[in-house]
């Protein structure tokens, strides 16, 4: 980078800005393209945070032209930006939208891929620098990727005394189904694109709060000294959802709970729960940190008893009568694909020897909720009465990180009147009073992020294969045992899942 | 919620605000920070909006000092404004007579404790703000030199006075402009041999930049006068020619670069709330302001 005397670490007021730009937007149609990322791109472009000449380009096989995919992206920021629409902000994005029109086997289409966004290096002055989203299936990242290598996009021209410009790649899960089809994404990938270039995004990891677990952590005294096995009983995560599967039966049959949550979100959040200090938030420090914690990770001696699945029965929801998962359309009758699923996990280190980490996510569950749950040990002694102390549980910090983001801290306190009675109270902080409002959404981060070329929140192809080496044992266990069990819908999941906890004397907290 | 008191003390006021909150039934209420403003009864209506938009972002108390009748006996009357979609509270403080001598011993009570003090004079620009009772006890102190009659003296005076956490609105206008400007360098690849800020005649966030160009490139930045609304033009002179910067109508800037295409992109000027909400995400304080600042006033003392 050139020495720009404009910039100075003191000076804080001026933001990360991404330098000129083309961003690619492969499957422009899907949920994420109109729901999450087309009104991300606008509110990074209504904060100023997006160059002058930002372009973005999408490509779908529809029967467009680019005021087409104008409109629909003026109608998904519309609906779903956070910020306010302004005409201005509006226009200006307008000006650099472009629409290619082709099939991913149409190598025609990718030359007018190219065409395009030559133009627009000329026109809007975006200097070769691209970044290629997919939001596509994962069959489909082959083709596109081979595609884009093909008709000479996926690697920069030499740089001609001038600033080199990049090309970066930008994939969502899933990251394969299992280590080996991850190592084969990957191996393409790698053909084409060289590491630093590939952002997987965890979306999770651009939440606020998600960030938040780690100033939490190292940014304060209070909690690091009790963050180890001498306080903490045990960790709890749990992604829960109240909605089945919708739309998505042709991904989820013989995906699963496993695989679609934990696998990425969970294990994730497991690593940054549990891991070291990192020597600096800068990628490489960061990552490094994940994967030990992740290397550390030891599955369950006995997995019948240490781990659970699940598959959701009809029943009602929320007071509505719901269809079970086997009924769902798309579904067939004799589907092994569990809904819910949890695991113990430990972490075989000093910190965290002996300290289950129960991790669990479903579908049909009572509420919708994710949280990361750090219960401590019962104080080796109360100066109580028993009877004073029977409501008492253990101490908690639970990081709330949907809905509702924050921190709740639980602890006993004495109940008023004559009588010492000491019962469990709650003290909050919730993002949705304390800060917010205006708190970017995870996709405006990740997506500026990878504008940008910063890659501390994307996990790196290591932590993806060490979350799968984690997962495999227990997906061959699985299909080895048949069918799941079934819950009925509305219920908090299998019976199995509670046994897994009661075993260990210890409960699940309530969804 | 509305409450009025009429002829009231502070701890009725306390007593209220706690009694308010205990009906809405949040108990610990995210206030970050205490965000007094010092206005009259012509601003207070403005600034208490700002205020309140700004508090989305960052929920606060806002202690409001109104100066009433300085001839008139001692008197206190209070307003406190909860709920309606604004998270924290919002008291508006009318005080008259000789009272209004001693605005700090009615605000000190009503601080919410262990959380930041910001205060702001809307309109009324103090000639020290860290001299006054109410500058004393904040973390930071905010002012608008563009409210002032003459804007560029403003500066001068602020310069005079400034001590570390002051901060100027007209410096927070010129953040767009500025990070715009850093942006533009970080891909140009060429010394700067000097340049020109063009903006309406009272303009002190063009003479904030102007001094904030100068400092940092190092070479001398002219100030020029145009039609305005606001900043119209910034333009840096290289060996290969100017990369120019104009916004002519206050909404959409243009870069120009030799020997490159021209770029659009929206550079609209703000709302007070937008710009209070800027000052209020950054407690410590701003010594890139207090640079800029020094510059200004080095620069003007020669012209005059």
């Amino acid at each position: 980078m050139i020495y720009n005397p404009l910039r100075d670490p003191r000076d804080r007021r001026i933001p990360r800005l991404a330098g000129p730009c083309v961003l690619v937007l492969f499957g422009v149609t899907g949920d994420l393209a109109t729901k999450k990322l087309l009104p991300a791109i606008y509110d990074l472009a209504n904060r100023g945070l997006l160059p002058p000449g930002f372009s973005l380009v999408g490509f779908a096989r529809r029967h467009w032209a680019d005021q087409d995919f104008a409109r629909l992206t003026h109608d998904a920021v519309k609906a779903h930006a956070r910020t306010p629409f302004r005409e201005e902000v509006w226009n200006q994005l307008a000006e650099g939208i472009r629409f290619v029109r082709g099939e991913f086997s149409d190598d025609e289409a990718f030359d007018n891929l190219a065409a395009t966004l030559k133009q627009l290096d000329a026109e809007r002055g975006t200097g070769g620098n691209y970044a290629f989203y997919l939001s596509v299936p994962p069959d489909a990242f082959p083709i596109v990727v081979q595609q884009l290598k093909r008709a000479g996009l996926s690697t920069p021209p030499e740089s001609a005394g001038g600033q080199q410009s990049w090309r970066r790649v930008v994939i969502e899960k899933p990251f394969g189904h299992d280590l080996a089809s991850a190592r084969e994404l990957n191996a393409m990938l790698d053909a084409v694109f060289p590491p630093y270039a590939v952002f997987r995004i965890d979306h999770y990891l651009g939440k606020e709060t998600v960030q938040n677990l780690l100033a939490m952590r190292f940014a304060n005294t209070l909690f690091e000294p009790i963050w180890n096995r001498r306080y903490v009983d045990h960790v709890q995560i749990t992604m829960a959802e109240d909605i089945g599967i919708g739309g998505r039966a042709g991904y989820y049959d013989g995906i699963g709970a496993a695989r679609d949550v934990i696998q990425n979100h969970l294990l994730q959040l497991l690593a940054l729960t549990a891991m070291e200090e990192p020597l600096s938030f800068a990628a490489e420090s960061l990552r490094a940190e994940k994967e030990k914690v992740l290397a550390a990770v030891q599955i369950p001696d006995d997995l019948a008893i240490g781990t659970a699945r699940g598959q959701y029965g009809a029943g009602w929801q929320g007071g509505i009568e719901v269809r079970g998962f086997l009924q769902e359309e798309g579904i067939p009758s004799d589907s092994l694909t569990e809904t819910y699923a949890a695991i113990r996990l430990t972490v075989d280190n000093r910190r965290w020897a002996g300290v289950p980490f129960y991790l669990r996510t479903g579908k049909r569950l009572p509420t919708r909720m994710t949280e990361i749950a750090v219960l401590f040990q019962r104080a080796p002694h109360l100066p109580f009465a028993k009877t004073d102390t029977a409501e008492l549980g253990h101490n908690a910090v639970v990081i709330r990180i949907q809905p509702d983001e924050g921190i709740t801290v639980r602890f006993g306190s004495k109940v008023p009147g004559s009588a010492m009675e000491v019962r469990d109270v709650n003290m909050d902080f919730a993002y949705g009073e304390s800060f917010t409002e205006s708190s970017p959404e995870a996709y405006e981060r990740l997506l500026l992020d990878v504008l940008i070329g910063d890659p501390p929140l994307f996990p790196r192809q290591e932590e993806v294969e060490l979350s799968w080496k984690i997962l495999d044992p227990i997906e061959d266990y699985w299909a080895s045992r048949g069918r799941p069990e079934q819950y009925p819908a509305g219920t908090s999941g299998p019976v199995s899942a509670d046994r897994m906890l009661e075993i260990d004397g210890r409960a699940w907290r309530r969804l | 919620m509305l409450t009025d008191l009429t002829d009231t003390t502070t701890s009725d006021i306390r007593a209220a605000l706690t009694r308010l909150r205990d009906q809405s039934g949040g108990p610990a209420i995210g206030v970050v920070l205490n965000l007094i403003i010092m206005t009259d009864e012509s601003g207070q209506h403005d600034a208490v909006r700002a205020a309140s938009q700004a508090g989305r972002e960052h929920p606060c108390r806002v202690l409001t000092v109104i100066a009433r009748e300085a001839q008139a006996p001692s008197r206190l009357d209070a307003e406190i404004r909860t709920g309606d979609g604004i998270p924290g509270q919002t008291v508006l403080l009318r005080l008259y007579g000789p009272m209004s001598e001693h605005a700090d011993s009615v605000v000190m009570p009503l601080l919410v404790p262990d959380t930041p003090i910001v205060t702001w004079w809307h309109g009324l620009l103090p000639a020290v703000p860290s001299s006054q009772p109410l500058g004393v006890l904040a973390q930071r102190r905010v002012t608008d030199a563009a409210r002032a009659r003459a804007p560029a003296q403003a500066l001068i005076k602020l310069a005079a006075g400034y001590k570390p956490g002051d901060t100027d609105l007209s410096w927070t206008r010129a953040t767009p402009w500025r990070s715009l400007l850093a942006a533009t360098l970080d891909q140009l690849n060429r010394e700067i041999l000097g340049g020109v800020v063009s903006a309406e005649e009272q303009n002190p966030t063009a003479d904030l930049l102007a001094a904030w160009l100068g400092t940092r490139l190092g070479v001398p930045f002219v100030r020029e006068t145009s039609g305005g609304p606001g900043i119209t033009e910034v333009r840096l002179t290289t060996e290969d020619g100017d990369v120019t910067i104009s916004r002519p109508d206050g909404r959409v800037a243009t870069l120009s670069r030799p020997g490159q295409p021209e770029r659009h992109v929206a550079l609209q000027r703000r709302e007070i709330a937008d710009l209070l909400a800027e000052e209020l995400r950054r407690l410590d304080p701003d010594e890139i302001y207090g640079e800029a600042l020094e510059a200004v006033a080095g620069v003007q003392e020669l012209a005059h």
